[in-house]
């Protein structure tokens, strides 16, 4: 898992990945907290196979998560504040509710 | 913001700030537009906002950032940070994404300064969660002072990795190995590039002192890496690869990859600017004259994102695009504007004498440029490259006909991930030319968008 360096100059905020209560650093991005707290943050949308963080800087859509009830957010982009709910991702959008389903 | 600007700036890099700088100093009514929420873009991340409490470890190059970020925050710009922008049309009419909602506005000058991305490095197993990119480690480190586990394998070629390296040494991170993908064969290429390449001496002092720094550490450091491949379940748990003919596995949770950056060209593509390849750089770049103007009028493009030329050289050329939007708008005299442009010039010419050193020192090898059958190209879709070799083989020609072979390309990333690999796969089966095979058709939306977003105007 990725660490904070025990140096930084901000204030702990929290937030919820799935239900579970994690700290991260105030001002950081989603993806960033994310890196801190689990392993992968989706599945894919065709293989279901795990996939995380990888580009950083909004150009691989690999970190997509469920903030706050909207899917599809590329965490990278957004900033962490907090309180905000996190959801991993399992399969595509579905149209109707604008949450994501299972695949199968 | 207006719904109409004299010149609208799209990015806040350096190439951006400095475009738009130059305008407003000559009083030209301009707007920036940015997708990050601070100015600097990735070159100069959080660096008037450091979460450090010693951002001298990234080096004074970084540093240098803070000036001119305060500069333009000084300046009289209408900034507009957290926009994305979705479209851009020949006729310079801009569309952007703001809190959710789209809207529109025109402007009689547009400078594209959307910088670079990672060069994608395609090999077994990259889609692993733990593999991530170079330039990725280094975002997290500069705007989150967040750093991976001390069993971090750092893999590739150039500078930025070397960069990085020394970054996260100071930052106390223990990097297990750095494995050195750089081909031997380059070298008699770059030497003959050195003598070129003194005009940027001081380039090739903080290189030297990067290698030193990474030498003293005791890093491993494995040289002329082959057949690398990241291996796991779930996630990441290791790598393997070959290093002068022993083969070598080590276990990790961490690997980044970096062979180098990439223009980012899709917003210019989309405003139909032509793109040519370009072999020594290996990479699509738009056409301009020496004022970086596109072949569409009006359209100026500068920095990382018109061709690599790095973060000062950058800033020069953003300069010059806004001295030339300037003249174009009335505000100079075509005299006043080549005066003004001669000393930027100049100095530009010192940044970069070093690039034709370093396109060949570290041009990638071409294990990554065609990768191997089992390793997926298309992240999104999830199409392997003997998927790409097959189509290729069945007669696809080129990589918009291989969408509809396969989906390559047709996932959020829209291509960016992928593009360049496809082309390099159809040209290597069917021994064409990349140019010739070309790129994917760029279309709106450049950046995903939702129908409720665009509708929510």
């Amino acid at each position: 898992m990725f660490r904070t360096l025990t140096t930084v100059r901000r204030n702990l905020i929290r937030f919820t990945l799935d239900g579970q209560f994690h700290q991260a650093p105030a001002g950081i991005s989603v993806a960033a907290a994310l890196l801190t707290a689990v392993r992968f943050s989706r599945r894919s949308v065709v293989s279901g196979r795990g996939r995380g963080p990888y580009c950083m800087m909004g150009t691989c859509f690999d970190c997509l998560v469920c903030i706050d009830g909207e899917p599809n957010q590329q965490a990278c982009m957004v900033t962490l504040r907090e309180g905000m709910n996190i959801e991993t991702q399992t399969g595509i959008r579905d149209l109707d509710t604008g949450t994501t389903a299972d695949m199968d | 913001m207006k719904a109409r600007y004299s010149l609208v700036v799209v990015g806040a890099g350096p190439a951006g700030m400095a475009a738009a700088r130059c305008a407003a100093a000559h009083g030209v009514d301009v707007a920036l537009l940015d997708e990050q929420e601070r100015p600097g873009g990735q070159i100069y991340r959080s660096v008037d906002d450091s979460p450090l409490s010693d951002p001298s470890l990234l080096g004074s190059d970084y540093l240098y950032g803070r000036q001119h970020v305060a500069e333009f925050r000084n300046a009289d710009i209408d900034y507009f940070p957290g926009t994305t922008v979705w479209n851009l049309d020949r006729n310079r009419d801009v569309s952007v994404l703001v809190d959710g909602k789209s809207r529109g506005l025109g402007a009689d000058r547009i400078v594209i300064a959307t910088g670079a991305q990672e060069r994608p490095m395609p090999v077994p197993g990259w889609q692993l969660p733990g593999v991530m990119t170079a330039g990725a480690g280094q975002i997290l480190l500069k705007s989150a002072a967040i750093v991976p586990p001390d069993d971090v394998v750092l893999a590739g070629s150039g500078p930025l990795l070397l960069l990085m390296a020394s970054q996260y040494l100071k930052a106390g991170v223990g990097i297990q190995a750095i494995l050195d993908t750089t081909p031997r064969s380059n070298r008699p290429g770059a030497v003959r590039h050195l003598i070129g390449a003194l005009e940027s001496a001081s380039y090739l002092a903080k290189g030297m002192g990067l290698i030193a720094s990474i030498r003293q550490s005791r890093v491993p450091v494995y040289k002329e890496v082959t057949a690398l491949n990241a291996h796991g379940d779930e996630v990441l748990e290791a790598v393997r690869f070959n290093s002068r003919g022993r083969d070598h596995e080590l276990p990790t949770g961490t690997l980044m990859l970096h062979i180098g950056v990439i223009p980012q060209v899709h917003l210019a593509m989309a405003a139909d600017c032509e793109v040519r390849w370009d072999e020594a750089q290996l990479c699509w770049r738009p056409g301009l004259d020496q004022w970086l103007c596109s072949t569409v009028p009006g359209i100026g493009i500068a920095g990382d994102g018109a061709g690599i030329v790095g973060a000062r050289a950058s800033q020069l050329q953003g300069r010059l695009a806004g001295l030339q939007c300037v003249y174009e708008l009335g505000a100079l005299t075509r005299d006043q504007r080549d005066l003004k442009a001669v000393a930027i010039r100049k100095t530009l010419d010192k940044h970069l004498a070093i690039r034709p050193f370093l396109d060949s020192m570290y041009r990638p090898s071409p294990e990554f440029l065609t990768p191997v059958d089992d390793t997926m190209v298309c992240r999104c879709e999830e199409v392997s490259a003997g998927e790409i070799r097959e189509i290729a083989r069945l007669g696809c020609q080129g990589p918009n006909q291989a969408k509809a072979f396969s989906r390559c390309g047709m996932g959020p990333c829209q291509g960016r991930q992928c593009g360049s690999t496809v082309a390099a796969l159809i040209a290597e089966v069917q021994g064409r030319k990349i140019s010739d095979v070309g790129y994917y058709r760029v279309r709106p939306p450049v950046k995903p968008i939702t129908l409720g977003q665009m509708g929510n105007s």
